[in-house]
């Protein structure tokens, strides 16, 4: 046999045995908590289309806002980020909003 | 049914076809086929119905990726959404099956370059949705699992639930996808400590969880059928640091998988 680690039944028995101790500590649901899930579950059940994806366009798509032919001319503006990616940086040091392109 | 709104199709002709060629090209006149009341132009009102396919497609890109707009913020993610629209029409008449290449879209895309995590903080989040609307099914108990033969462990085998998805990023967008589901402040992140994704629905939540290191390896092994005792061999092969009793804790409490039987080479 090369180096190679063999895995053996006892080191996953063992493995598992304190895997299954640790998630019995975390304690049995109570009835309450059962409830709730259960509650959460219906829930779901009307909660299946995601918000505003079966609507139409009606609001703010009844105007003609967003497709005119001018829409994309001169506004740079629109293709700097200007969200939380300034809180998020790269080893570089570079944050997330562009400045020029 | 006034006939004078619609002139006759042409002969042969596809009239859908006709009529959505220029629905994503605003450059574009509207099509000849359609005229308002008494064969007046009908330019205007294709323009409304034209702004209103780019308007809500882009708001199901929005509703599908709200990370990904906190984190540009609305003005950009507009412009970026609708450059997706014009290039990637749907393919489907389910609009929650919209956008699934705009992950790729956002890794190309010239002015997010700054950011490189954002395509695979979108991967994360349409990894959500489709844990959302996968099939409910119960998962694998820890019950289930201690009644395993423990000298057949290594050839147990797993079935992965139909809501699990594992997720592999070169940057944090694990913590970067947490940060900017909620409306919570944002602290600063360091984006560049690779982070691996397992998303699970086993009940009615979603689940995003960052792995430990050898995990991915250890579920992608089980999750592609592999026996237990070589998923953990493939993992330590990759992290001689994993720990096998953790990864168990989180294969049973994610509900990454609804069952578990003996492999055939006992």
């Amino acid at each position: 046999m090369s180096a190679k680690t063999v895995i053996t039944s006892f080191v996953l028995a063992s493995a598992l045995s304190s895997a299954l101790v640790s998630i019995a500590a975390a304690g049995p649901l109570s009835s309450a908590e059962v409830e709730a899930a259960k509650a959460a579950k219906k829930e779901k059940c009307f909660g299946v289309a995601l918000k505003g994806m079966n609507d139409c366009a009606a609001g703010p798509g009844t105007t003609c806002q967003g497709t005119s032919t001018k829409d994309f001319q001169g506004n740079s503006w629109k293709f700097v980020a200007g969200g939380t990616c300034t809180s998020i940086t790269t080893p570089d040091g570079k944050h997330g909003s562009l400045t020029a392109m | 049914m006034q006939p004078d709104l619609f002139r006759t199709p042409p002969a042969g002709g596809d009239y859908a076809a006709a009529f959505s060629a220029t629905l994503l090209k605003p450059g574009r006149e509207a099509p000849t086929l359609i005229c308002g009341p008494a064969g007046k132009a009908a330019a205007k009102r294709f323009a409304v119905y034209r702004n209103n396919v780019t308007v809500s497609l882009i708001d199901a890109l929005a509703a599908v990726y709200p990370a990904v707009q906190r984190i540009t913020g609305g003005e950009f993610f507009r412009a970026m959404a609708r450059f997706h629209v014009r290039e990637t029409p749907p393919s489907s008449p389910l609009l929650f099956e919209y956008g699934r290449d705009f992950p790729a879209f956002i890794a190309h895309y010239p002015y997010a370059g700054a950011m490189p995590w954002l395509a695979d903080v979108a991967r994360v989040e349409r990894a959500w949705l489709d844990a959302y609307h996968a099939a409910d099914t119960a998962p694998l108990g820890a019950s289930d699992l201690a009644r395993a033969p423990s000298e057949r462990l290594p050839v147990l085998v797993f079935s992965p639930h139909p809501t699990t998805r594992l997720l592999r990023s070169s940057y944090a967008a694990v913590t970067i996808f947490a940060a900017n589901r909620t409306d919570g402040p944002i602290e600063e992140i360091d984006a560049s400590e690779a982070e691996d994704a397992l998303i699970t629905r086993p009940d009615s939540e979603v689940v995003v969880r960052r792995l430990a290191p050898g995990q991915f390896e250890f579920l992608s092994a089980l999750m592609a059928g592999q026996e237990l005792g070589k998923a953990t061999e493939a993992a330590i092969g990759a992290h001689s640091d994993f720990d096998i009793g953790m990864a168990l804790m989180t294969l049973i409490e994610s509900g990454a998988c609804t069952s578990a039987t003996c492999g055939e080479n006992t």
